[in-house]
């Protein structure tokens, strides 16, 4: 089995790319659904909304600035291929750099505290990135990453459903925590449920559901047929562009699974706003 | 569309009404999470406030740094319900105009309607284009708060919308 080696400095400079343009440029899945979105609202509020929010990504990735303030707590899922070897520095570390240079250098806001309750001082350089690491087999390095504001973030939920609750309980769940959240999570937003596994792997998996570009589906047509579904009925709620009435509440609901215990049903739901940033690189 | 120019005075504020679309210019404070706490903390304690709020418009916000060239960085609204428990306090105080997203508490749209004062929207996540209307900024309280700091902004056509009006009345869409 070959050993492939990569440096550090390498992983650094991808982190670092990969959060300033994912803060700059938004992809091509929410600009299309927002414009979309622009031809089926009446009103003139929501579609006023709508096309400042198009001209907001027009004016960030013309002039490389943030599309939002709020540039986000650094999440990336790893698939970290099980040939690597790091050179020069620990893969964590070489992460955590990345994550603060992008930080400084782009302009990029720092919102991170260090301790939750007592101190709340802010770090100054938006560490520490939340990383989950899966080993696969391979000698590449995958990062899905996502800069996750919290006004949207604040709106999520979990609920531990017996399995007798089936499908209706489900998208009943999902649905109360959309209509729950309403005018605050920036909407229209993106939807990303976690379905199964324990606590804190519908969780996960609900975040790395928001991260999934929104003009896909679940690989299973049933799970695909839901997403569907709960696209119609929350924008059936009328909260529409930033709450102020419309059709457009939600552009995109994704889910994903788990296999699960017999007794349980876990569902989490993660709310992201329409600044849906997410990227893909691998090294 | 509706021109309005800061400091409000009380016969502005009663000629807004929810859903009107408006353009602020003039200068106006910010402040979020923690500064709110610290007033907030001041307040109860009964000691001056390092910034004076009377008459004053607040918007809640937490800029990003300015990239060289730019007055301001991207500085969109953060969402309003957070401030709810230290806004009534601050209504008593004399500040009359907010700047935010999203809802607000019964407690603080009976305080607006005592006191005479007015909600604004401005829209979440559209930070780039908002930033536009930033002409001016300084730091007046709280620095080592960084995004967090109170700071004054000097506007020009500031978009936004009356979301809840000094009579109670909200552009909300749904129970909310």
């Amino acid at each position: 089995m070959e050993i492939r080696k990569i440096d550090a400095a390498e992983i650094t400079s991808a982190v670092k790319k990969l959060f300033m343009e994912m803060n700059y440029y938004i992809g091509s899945d929410v600009l299309d659904a927002l414009k979309k979105a622009q031809g089926e609202e009446t009103s003139e509020t929501a579609k006023s909304v709508l096309s400042q929010l198009i001209e907001n990504h027009k004016i960030a990735s013309g002039e490389e600035v943030p599309i939002c303030q709020d540039t986000g707590m650094a999440v990336l899922f790893v698939e970290y291929g099980d040939r690597i070897v790091i050179e020069n520095g620990s893969f964590n570390e070489a992460i955590q750099e990345g994550v603060r240079s992008a930080y400084i250098d782009g302009y990029l806001r720092k919102s991170v505290v260090d301790d939750p309750v007592f101190d709340r001082v802010n770090t100054k350089d938006n560490t520490p990135a939340i990383i989950y690491t899966e080993i696969v087999r391979g000698d590449k390095i995958k990062i899905l990453g996502g800069c996750k504001g919290f006004g949207s973030e604040n709106m999520s939920a979990i609920k531990m459903l017996p399995p007798s609750a089936g499908i209706e309980g489900v998208k009943q769940f999902i649905l109360d925590t959309v209509k729950y959240a309403g005018p605050n999570p920036c909407p229209p937003i993106v939807v990303g449920a976690g379905i199964g596994g324990t606590f804190e792997k519908a969780a996960m998996l609900a975040k790395k559901a928001t991260l999934r570009p929104i003009n896909t589906h679940h690989s299973d047509e049933r799970y695909a047929a839901l997403e569907d579904e709960l696209l119609q009925e929350i924008n059936k709620m009328g909260f529409g562009p930033a709450g102020l009435g419309g059709v457009t509440t939600a552009i995109g609901v994704n889910i994903e699974t788990h296999p699960t215990h017999i007794a349980g049903m876990p569902v989490a739901v993660n709310i992201c706003c329409h600044a849906a940033r997410h990227k893909e690189v691998t090294i | 569309m509706k021109k309005i120019t800061l400091p409000l005075t009380d016969d502005v504020i009663k000629g807004l009404h929810a859903g009107e679309t408006v353009l602020i210019t003039g200068t106006m404070l910010t402040g979020r999470d923690a500064a709110h706490k610290r007033l907030y903390e001041l307040i109860e304690k009964n000691e001056p406030l390092p910034v004076a709020i009377e008459g004053e418009v607040i918007y809640y916000v937490g800029p990003a740094p300015a990239k060289p060239g730019h007055p301001v960085g991207p500085a969109g609204p953060t969402s309003s319900y957070r401030m709810d428990k230290y806004t009534p306090a601050l209504l008593d105080r004399g500040l009359k105009g907010m700047i935010g997203k999203g809802a607000r508490s019964q407690a603080v749209i009976d305080s607006m309607m005592k006191n005479g004062v007015v909600y604004f929207g401005a829209v979440g996540g559209a930070a780039a284009l908002i930033s536009k209307s930033i002409k001016k900024i300084e730091t007046l309280a709280y620095e080592d708060l960084g995004t967090e700091a109170i700071y004054r902004f000097t506007v020009e056509d500031f978009p936004a919308i009356v979301v809840i009006d000094a009579y109670g009345q909200s552009a909300l869409a749904g129970n909310s």
